[in-house]
């Protein structure tokens, strides 16, 4: 294992590999097809090298632990916007997410789909390439149109592209106070259709999710709405009209339920400790239902899980199934699973030829003696 | 500024390759006469202009397909054009190239409120998309000051924002899918409507590149839902630097305004006289602008004039409507208008920490005043975006060159800071030998080898964003 302190010795380190690097942050995701290599984690490069509450900007190593910068955000009454999920409870591992490889994977949560995802609130990095050279990109600012944004395209390339030694953010500030709406809706494209009322309405709805909390749990349709309490209440009270022909809306304003909830809709937690493979569908979200149908035609039994106003569905089915065939527009991502069926499946959708080329030569411009996470993309 | 010379060689088969476009496509869509080539001979960079070999107005994506098909095999150089509105430069041609403009290309595709977007052609203009969805209660948010003339094409290609990008973030954030011709004529279909990409985030790439590594024919465009209203209170200080310190009290205390704008003294004169909005007579002024329900926005207004009393402010304005909201804007719309009207003037677009406004006002005064030359503020102050206008005489020998060495100077002071040589306008022409003050050679290098994998031939805008001398390797003999 190799854990460079400092953007020198990782630049030594990727210049002088003789094979493969399996590139890790926290290693608390198995995210695509097994990597044989070295490993070389990021985890030794911590720390926030700038904070600006007043310029809602933040500036930290790759291997800072996302907790860190949570509380520390969370103190000036600030937070990454995008709610990175916590990959630990559905992957059952045990390290501690990094800032470097929540942009690596592009982690976002439940408010991507009113706030954006990781990338959006992205502003710049560092990065080492395949050659060893040291890179920037972007910056700290929030408009910024200098050159091309490599720094979006590092965010989601899994360390294929480079190795990422520095973050920089674009934060917002914490609602003052959480709220949800509830509602029993049983038949799923209905429960889709309220969530979509519900996001297209004026009235901020921030997270919109139809998913159980627990194993075995009821899912429940929810939408969570943020900002200064008589906002919210005011809001509430509106969508609750609003959405009257799709159910009653029982209105949850205890701050720790509306955190649990959604804390427990992030992380996927009615999957946690439950068997079998879970994938990752990200579709049009009005095709929520129909995909599950699908799902559900290849695997009776599958569980599942929507939220992002139903553009992201997660399932659970017995290992080995391959759900690929499933998707008509989006696509499907293998989250978890052993070692042999990533290997045999792959995790990524495969692409349309002509994009698949230019992601290979992008690769190969990056990296071009392929030892950054080699195959794991594919 | 320097323009790479035309390839003689392309200049003498003028007449081959515009039989050999007007073959491959339908009539009335290739122009080559000078009386026709002249409109596309700048940009809203007008001071450089040079007419291109020959237009072509394609009217589809397989058009598009064809000329570039047709100009790649004839090694001919490409400039995309939306509307021509960049203030960068971005759609100047040189004489050896194929000016390939999208207006025609205007239709909207698709309409979905119940999955939030639009799909359109990439000639439209950006509040024309607004308009085809605004009876249905939504609208697309990324909103440049040219947003009535400029075309979704530009706003991709330069990756374009606005007044509302502290709410609402810029194109790359409102993006969702795109149509993208590459200069083989390969068409190749990025995201779409669902809501990350499934490997590489090209489209990432492709956005703000500024028309370097295809043609974009195509827009799946996030489209929000209308809020209930929206009003702004507007602020006087005495000090600029009271100005500042306020825009980051506000955001430090979890309110987020939708706008934060900012005029000084200079920029207040010549707007108020010229609209008449009826300003306050003060150093610098800010609108704020917030949105939702009536009582929503008197709750976040209120918040943000308890926040600005304790700055001792020459005077706060609320809107109480939407006609007292107009008149407060008018002013701020009209500046660029207005500051036309009293000189001619170059736009700057440097984004720097909000932090260092305070700093970066003070010694863009100092340069002013050891130049010569009158510098008048108004930007986005929210988000660090400056907009400095300097001030100059066009039919003055000189003062061109001294505006563009100011302008420079105040860029690199942007980077000093912390911040950046452009935050919504694009490289272009304009800042492209100002790069390696923001960026190492390797970091243009990495850029570079992007351009390689998307145009190998380095025929699309190839004279533009990378300093000249270090695309000199890549370009043709031409670009």
């Amino acid at each position: 294992m190799i854990a460079p302190s400092d953007e020198i010795q990782l630049a030594d380190a990727v210049a002088q590999a003789t094979g493969a690097l399996r590139i890790v942050g926290g290693d608390t995701r198995k995210p695509g097809r097994p990597v044989q290599g070295t490993t070389l984690t990021t985890r030794a490069m911590s720390g926030v090298t700038l904070y600006e509450p007043g310029a809602l900007t933040m500036v930290a190593r790759a291997g800072t632990p996302v907790d860190e910068i949570a509380a520390l955000l969370a103190a000036e009454g600030q937070m990454l916007p995008f709610e990175p999920m916590d990959h630990r409870g559905l992957s059952g591992t045990s390290g501690t997410p990094t800032i470097g490889g929540m942009v690596a994977a592009n982690v976002s949560g439940p408010r991507r789909i009113q706030s954006g995802a990781c990338r959006d609130f992205l502003l710049g990095v560092r990065f080492v390439d395949g050659r060893g050279d040291a890179l920037s990109n972007g910056g700290r600012v929030m408009k910024n149109v200098t050159g091309y944004d490599l720094a979006r395209l590092l965010a989601g390339s899994h360390g294929t592209l480079g190795v990422l030694s520095e973050v920089s953010f674009k934060l917002l500030p914490a609602p003052e106070m959480q709220a949800m709406l509830l509602a029993d809706i049983d038949d799923e494209p209905r429960a889709i259709a309220a969530l979509g009322a519900a996001l297209g309405s004026a009235f901020e709805v921030t997270a919109a999710a139809r998913a159980a909390t627990a194993p075995g749990g009821r899912a429940a349709v929810a939408l969570r709405l943020e900002g200064f309490a008589d906002s919210v209440r005011y809001r509430a009270g509106r969508l609750q009209e609003v959405l009257a022909p799709f159910g009653d809306w029982q209105l949850v304003d205890d701050q720790p339920a509306v955190a649990g909830h959604w804390r427990a809709v992030r992380d996927v937690a009615v999957f946690h400790g439950q068997t079998g493979d879970v994938w990752r569908f990200s579709v049009r979200p009005g095709d929520g239902a129909k995909l599950a149908r699908r799902i559900r035609g290849v695997s009776a039994a599958a569980d599942i899980a929507h939220d992002w106003g139903g553009g992201l569905v997660w399932a659970r089915v017995p290992e080995g199934t391959d759900l690929f065939g499933c998707v008509q527009g989006g696509h499907a991502r293998l989250v978890r699973a052993d070692a042999a069926t990533r290997d045999r499946l792959g995790c990524f959708q495969p692409e349309a030829p002509a994009v698949a080329a230019l992601s290979d030569a992008l690769r190969r411009q990056f990296d071009p003696r392929g030892i950054l996470n080699p195959g794991l993309m594919s | 500024m320097e323009l790479p010379l035309p390839d003689p060689a392309i200049l003498d088969r003028k007449a081959a390759i515009v039989a050999r476009l007007r073959a491959a496509l339908p009539g009335g869509v290739v122009l080559d006469r000078p009386e026709e080539t002249r409109a596309y001979e700048c940009d809203a960079l007008s001071a450089y202009r040079c007419a291109p070999l020959a237009v072509a107005l394609p009217t589809s994506t397989d058009e598009v397909a064809a000329i570039l098909r047709v100009c790649s095999d004839e090694g001919v150089n490409v400039v995309p054009r939306g509307s021509g509105t960049s203030l960068a430069g971005g759609a100047m041609p040189t004489a050896d190239s194929v000016v390939v403009g999208v207006a025609r290309m205007n239709r909207v595709l698709e309409i979905d409120t119940d999955n939030r977007f639009v799909r359109v052609e990439t000639g439209r203009t950006n509040l024309s998309v607004t308009g085809a969805v605004e009876d249905l209660g939504f609208f697309y948010a990324p909103d440049p000051s040219s947003q009535l003339a400029c075309a979704i094409a530009g706003n991709v290609a330069m990756n374009s924002g606005g007044a509302h990008c502290l709410k609402y973030g810029v194109t790359t954030n409102n993006l969702l899918g795109a149509t993208l011709v590459l200069m083989d004529g390969t068409v190749v279909e990025l995201g779409g409507p669902h809501l990350d990409p499934a490997g590489l985030d090209l489209l990432s790439i492709v956005c703000g590149s500024e028309g370097q590594l295809g043609i974009v024919t195509e827009a799946v465009l996030r489209i929000l839902p209308k809020p209930e209203g929206a009003r702004p209170v507007l602020i006087a200080f005495d000090s600029s630097e009271t100005a500042g310190a306020c825009v980051s009290d506000i955001i430090r205390a979890g309110v987020l305004p939708v706008a934060i704008e900012f005029m000084d003294r200079p920029c207040i004169r010549a707007t108020d006289a010229f609209s008449g909005a009826g300003y306050p007579d003060c150093e610098a002024l800010l609108i704020v602008e917030v949105e939702g329900s009536e009582a929503e926005i008197d709750a976040q207004l209120g918040r943000i004039e308890q926040i600005a009393r304790r700055l001792d402010p020459v005077e706060i304005r609320r809107a109480r409507d939407a006609d007292e909201a107009a008149r407060i804007w008018l002013g701020r719309k009209a500046a660029f208008g207005a500051m036309g009207n009293i000189s001619d003037y170059m736009c700057l677009d440097g984004t720097i920490p909000v932090s260092e406004l305070p700093t970066m006002l003070r010694r863009i005064e100092q340069m002013s005043a050891g130049y010569g030359l009158k510098v008048a503020n108004v930007f986005h102050a929210g988000d660090g975006n400056m907009h400095p206008l300097i001030l100059f005489d066009a039919n003055k020998p000189g003062d061109l060159e001294k505006c563009e060495a100011l302008g420079a100077d105040i860029l690199r002071l942007c980077v000093e800071v912390g911040g950046c040589l452009t935050g919504e306008h694009g490289v272009g022409i304009e800042k492209r030998d100002l790069m390696p003050t923001q960026f190492t050679p390797a970091d243009i290098e990495a850029q570079m080898r992007v351009k390689d994998v998307f145009d190998p031939g380095w025929l699309l805008n190839a004279a533009k964003v990378f300093p000249l001398a270090s695309s000199a390797g890549r370009r043709g003999a031409g670009a």
